[in-house]
């Protein structure tokens, strides 16, 4: 009897021992960038089986305070982090990593309405603060030469949920509306004055679907996924604009990172830029105590910020542009 | 013989004699001990959640104080927090749902106690009914979501359209609002509602009945002037019990209600409740926002708590308990 507990007690160390080489690298944060990031570690982890890393997508705000918490060992968010938040993590810095970059676009169902609708800057800002109010709204008629609006009221739909998207496209609202600036402002929570929450980008996305005359933001792999249709939004330099790679690209471009590489793309320039884009953030420490996570965190982060930004068109998101990738690998390469 | 058996087998019995007196009582004194223990564990636990979150909702009451219930923005960008339209989005769906559920539920009952089908066909429906408790909440949603709402627009449009002074119909439909979710609401509490209704209406004495009949009473009659008078402070329990379960749930509102925190009269204008936005801003919320989160769950408790304890002192008076359901 003792023999065999004895037995089965070395069976259970030797098999949790055997794989003595093997990192586990345990992060969580941002839905945002949750399909690209879990491709990204499949994929890893089949071209470095000595790799596995566990992603749980619940939200950049849990991200942070998870990673803060010292129970991930690095984190994901939308919004970065802000300077309050940084310096409630313990023992050293932070280093704010750029990973990957999408869009957010304004999906709505207007029935008999097959051309993409044509937003101007002054009218998306004024449908989520409740100001225009039907699909026939002359404002609205005007910016669509040839496309026969429906009688409709506008129902807007909204994240019920704080999220990072939420931050992102109210930022923009923010920076292109003073009256939007000034009620309900930019946040992962803002108090819309009119409209439905839904939870999460299918939930604002199965409102759309369900109940005519409704427009929502949702993340552009996301819309793309669930065929949704997409306004083309007139930017900052006047042009009409479609959401795809290209244009989001475009307006990333347009962007000089700052040295901590936190930038908010408020309101991209250039002709062809798409304008509500947004990065989205790894939050790493600039020291690991545990052995390996410095060096497997590090191969990672090289690993995805080449071979990994290839796969993130093919699921709607934007690859960096090559500047910022330079400057975030430089970043990388400063992890202890 | 028989006597025979008996002796010999309680020779074995370890139950009988010496023996059983000592392991008996020991055995009496550790269960006894067990069930207090788990008897008040239960209460502990109550006090330990109650006081938890009201210690979380500490910053929150220095903050806001009692204005918290009855300021009326809920402005997580700006730190601002009161609770009124939530308090009200979750009174009104609640109030709403029972207003449905209970004459649908006294009707299950009456025609589930008196014997217009044979027992056997009426234990089939019962079970159904109470079936009905045993559906998940995310699939009343999801129902609701793709059954209820497709069929509550158009016609919250429809009165909108043609009745849009009444305040009741005073907005546009937009999907999701208090009409589909007190609905679905509705349907979610009609089990409760049924059922003790139903032991309600089961305590009317036969004889009563009997009596009411050599009078000359129909059966409308009986159920109109003897059972349901006999019954009515029992069903006011169970629609009482069925209001605290229904300001409790949450899946399916969260889905349903339109998470806005506004206050409108109108029925098909979206709302909030306190359950909702609890699901929907946990995830995200930091610092002050929490411990609001924290003050408007011990606001739910409170008044769940409260409605739960005044259908059971009705039910218990009544003797129409809920230890059967």
């Amino acid at each position: 009897m003792k023999h065999l507990l004895a037995l089965s007690l070395a069976a259970i160390v030797s098999m949790s021992t055997a794989p003595a080489d093997t990192i586990t690298l345990n992060a969580s944060g941002a839905t945002f960038p949750a399909l690209l990031y879990m491709r990204w570690f499949a994929d890893y982890n089949t071209a470095h089986p000595d790799v596995r890393i566990n992603y749980q997508g619940i939200g950049s705000g849990a991200g942070i305070k998870q990673f803060t918490g010292g129970l991930t060992d690095f984190g994901a968010s939308d919004a970065a982090m802000s300077d309050k938040e940084i310096a409630a993590v313990k023992d050293g810095g932070v280093v704010l990593l750029p990973m990957t970059a999408g869009s957010i676009v304004l999906s709505y169902n207007v029935p008999g309405v097959t051309a993409p609708i044509q937003l101007p800057r002054d009218v998306y800002p004024a449908i989520f603060l409740g100001k225009i109010t039907k699909w026939n709204d002359p404002k609205i008629v005007a910016a669509n030469p040839g496309v026969t609006l429906p009688d409709l009221a506008i129902t807007v739909a909204y994240r019920a949920d704080g999220s990072g998207t939420t931050f992102n496209f109210t930022s923009h609202l923010a920076a292109i509306s003073p009256e939007f600036k000034a009620s309900p402002g930019a946040g992962k929570q803002v108090k819309f004055p009119v409209g439905v929450g839904g939870k999460g980008n299918d939930g604002v996305a199965a409102l759309i679907k369900q109940t005519p005359g409704t427009i929502g933001y949702v993340e552009f792999g996301y819309a793309q996924h669930s065929n949704l249709a997409m306004a083309t939004l007139q930017n900052a330099a006047g042009k009409y604009v479609a959401p795809s790679a290209d244009s989001g690209s475009a307006a990333l471009a347009q962007v000089n990172l700052p040295e901590n590489l936190r930038a908010f793309v408020t309101d991209p320039t250039g002709d062809t830029s798409y304008p509500i884009v947004t990065f989205t953030w790894w939050l790493c420490h600039t020291k690991y105590t545990k052995p390996g996570v410095a060096d497997a965190i590090k191969a990672l982060a090289n690993w995805a910020l080449t071979d990994g930004q290839k796969t993130a068109p093919e699921l709607g998101y934007l690859p960096l542009p090559a500047p910022v990738v330079t400057k975030v690998q430089a970043a990388v390469n400063t992890i202890q | 013989m028989a006597t025979a058996t008996s002796a010999s087998s309680s020779a074995v019995n370890p139950w009988v004699g010496d023996s059983r007196a000592k392991r008996s009582k020991s055995f009496d004194f550790a269960f006894s001990w067990a069930t207090f223990v788990a008897g008040w564990s239960t209460v502990a636990l109550l006090c330990w959640i109650a006081v938890a979150v009201g210690y979380a909702a500490l910053p929150a009451v220095r903050q806001f104080g009692f204005g918290f219930i009855v300021g009326t923005d809920w402005d997580t960008n700006n730190d601002v927090y009161g609770a009124l339209p939530l308090i009200y989005g979750t009174m009104v769906s609640a109030f709403l749902a029972l207003a449905i559920a209970t004459p649908l539920g006294v009707a299950i009952a009456i025609f589930l106690t008196e014997d217009y089908l044979p027992l056997k066909v009426r234990n089939i429906f019962k079970f159904l009914v109470e079936l009905l408790a045993a559906i998940p909440s995310v699939i009343y949603g999801l129902w609701g979501f793709y059954v209820v709402i497709p069929v509550t627009t158009p016609v919250g449009n429809w009165l909108n359209a043609h009745l849009g002074w009444v305040p009741l119909f005073s907005t546009p439909s937009s999907g999701p609002g208090f009409l589909p979710a007190a609905f679905v609401l509705s349907i979610m509490i009609l089990p409760t509602i049924a059922a003790l209704s139903g032991s309600a209406l089961k305590t009317t004495p036969q004889a009563l009945r009997e009596g009411a009949a050599a009078l000359g009473a129909t059966r409308w009659d009986i159920i109109l002037q003897t059972s349901l008078p006999i019954a009515a402070s029992g069903i006011f329990g169970a629609a009482v019990l069925g209001l605290g379960r229904a300001m409790g749930e949450t899946m399916a509102l969260a889905m349903l209600v339109g998470n806005n925190n506004q206050i409108s009269a109108s029925l098909f204008a979206p709302a909030n409740t306190i359950a909702s936005l609890l699901a929907n801003s946990f995830g995200e919320a930091t610092g002050l926002e929490v411990a609001a989160l924290m003050y408007l769950s011990f606001i739910l408790m409170a008044l769940t708590l409260g409605i739960n304890a005044v259908a059971e002192i009705i039910l218990e008076r009544t003797g129409a308990t809920t230890r059967h359901l």
